[in-house]
């Protein structure tokens, strides 16, 4: 029993070490004089945050990508939150397929989605831009949105709605003063869940990419052209703007459970 | 309960949506993958000539089988890593079990080509890892083989998907009933007994759900071989990409990711009746 306990503890160090120390090094390497790799690093500098401030392609694709991010949020929750709604409480022949096709992008490899989309985008003649790219982090991302409203939608107190209803209000008026303020924390973690993954996003806009880049796909290009800590630089920066954002995600969506409970 | 009117509404703006801007993309990939190309000009007429070329050409069906292969090592490596982890945080942590669990999943929504990018400045002969063991002695001269090789798509994978697998299999451990394992112990089952009698058999469809996600999304990735997997990494959808750019063969290519496609479908499928009968 106890040498179980001690082998757990030191596996599940080994995991998280495994987990953590390759961005750690990526960090590392960040202030790095020279080069990416080599040991130990050496000539401790700030240069290649200093380049990356000035390197205005860079903070061009990141504004793009900024772009992209919010018209898939709105393509998303917009779409999404019905989608919840419809899953939660209409029945239709049918149902089973529209469940499994808006669910489908989350487990479908992005290269699937991504050439589908481009296939579809070329046929109708739709020329590639940023809003092809949103269009296509929008439509795949609609899957994280109505998974995490459906999940606020199913711990919400159903009686309330009833008390509603049965008071004489109309199911416009519950759905807007009752089922969406009580959903509240669940659209709210959804959008920073989609605002993080879009931001990231690659796969699907490697296929969709006009003449603008988005951030991932200029590191992309990059990367193909040589390295230099300035990548590790962004690469941390990116890091710990996602960290933030799924701290608070985790965050909310603790407060929705228990708000719920209460 | 719900009216017409309301039914209507919530319903027919997804509906559309999505069945514009994934039911006929995906219908038209299919369409496409009937079609040829003669003279660098997309043919429409139908044949199909492109699902007899995956067949026949042995480097589709050499490179899907090694792809396939990858993706298993890589859902065998995440589980090895995801279950103990996942039973250790579940049942021995007392103390900041919620601090653990983020810590687990902060990696999962962290950019993919970040993560793939830190193990290429590790792995690579002037990398962190080669000019470590130079540093300590172990070796003389940097090792070539860590970057550019089936391994280093594995280990970049593996580190990606980990996360993905402990997620579920976490979540189903958090559903078992504490008292079972108390009442296991009263009957005298040793720990062990009790955690290959209760449990492993009430993880399994969350194991089930992370061997899925792992192993699909490993099969379809193309990023990471490009990255560090070298010539010898090549995977199914790198095939795709070459299709879709300088070799220009389109509806080959849709004909391919469409095979990807009934593939994946039938993998969720078949694991998820088997997580009903569990």
């Amino acid at each position: 029993m106890r040498t179980t306990s001690r082998l757990l503890s030191i596996h599940a160090v080994a995991v998280f070490a495994f987990l953590y120390l390759p961005i750690v090094a990526l960090a590392i390497y960040s202030f790095n004089g020279e080069s990416v790799g080599g040991f130990p690093p050496h000539g401790w500098t700030l240069n290649w945050y200093r380049e990356l401030l000035r390197d205005e392609a860079l903070w061009r694709s990141a504004g793009n990508s900024v772009i992209v991010a919010m018209l898939a949020i709105v393509i998303s929750i917009g779409i999404g939150l019905p989608a919840a709604l419809t899953l939660d409480r209409v029945s239709f022949p049918g149902k089973a397929l529209f469940r499994r096709l808006v669910l489908l992008p989350l487990i479908l490899p992005g290269i699937i989605t991504g050439l589908s989309l481009l296939i579809f985008l070329s046929s109708v003649g739709i020329r590639l831009s940023l809003l092809t790219i949103a269009l296509g982090h929008g439509t795949a991302l609609i899957s994280v949105a109505t998974t995490e409203i459906l999940a606020g939608l199913g711990k919400m107190d159903r009686a309330q709605e009833e008390a509603s209803l049965d008071l004489g209000a109309t199911q416009w008026q519950t759905l807007w003063r009752i089922t969406l303020p009580n959903i509240k924390l669940s659209i709210i973690a959804a959008v920073l869940l989609i605002f993080t993954l879009s931001f990231d996003e690659i796969a699907l806009s490697f296929f969709l990419i006009g003449r603008e880049n988005t951030l991932p796909l200029e590191i992309w290009a990059r990367l193909r052209r040589g390295i230099t800590p300035e990548i590790n630089a962004i690469s941390t920066l990116i890091f710990l703007f996602s960290l933030v954002l799924i701290v608070v995600w985790h965050k909310l969506r603790a407060r929705s459970a228990s708000a719920s409970t209460q | 309960m719900y009216s017409k009117a309301y039914s209507r509404t919530v319903l027919i703006p997804p509906l559309v949506w999505v069945g514009l801007f994934l039911f006929v993309p995906y219908l038209i990939l299919f369409l496409y993958s009937f079609w040829q190309v003669r003279f660098q000009v997309i043919v429409h007429d139908a044949t199909s000539a492109n699902y007899a070329e995956i067949l026949h050409n042995p480097l589709y069906l050499s490179v899907l089988f090694r792809s396939a292969g990858i993706a298993a090592a890589v859902t065998c490596a995440c589980l090895l890593l995801a279950f103990p982890l996942a039973y250790y945080v579940s049942f021995r942590l007392r103390t900041r079990k919620e601090a653990v669990y983020l810590l687990v999943i902060i990696p999962l929504w962290v950019s993919y080509l970040v993560r793939a990018y830190a193990w290429k400045t590790i792995l690579g002969s002037d990398g962190v890892l080669n000019k470590l063991l130079e540093f300590a002695g172990v070796i003389d001269h940097p090792a070539n083989f860590l970057l550019y090789s089936p391994f280093a798509v594995i280990l970049t994978l593996t580190h990606i998907y980990t996360p993905f697998v402990f997620l579920p299999v976490y979540a189903s451990m958090e559903h078992i009933p504490r008292n079972l394992m108390e009442a296991a112990s009263d009957l005298g089952a040793s720990s062990s007994r009790a955690f290959w009698t209760v449990v492993f058999p009430l993880a399994l469809p969350g194991a089930l759900a992370g061997i899925t996600f792992a192993f699909v999304l490993s099969l379809g990735d193309f990023l990471a071989p490009l990255l560090i997997g070298g010539p010898r990494g090549i995977m199914i959808s790198n095939i795709v990409v070459s299709l879709f750019g300088a070799a220009y063969n389109w509806p080959l290519g849709a004909a391919l990711s469409f095979v990807m496609l009934v593939l994946v479908i039938a993998i969720i499928t078949l694991t998820e009746r088997l997580e009903k009968r569990l």
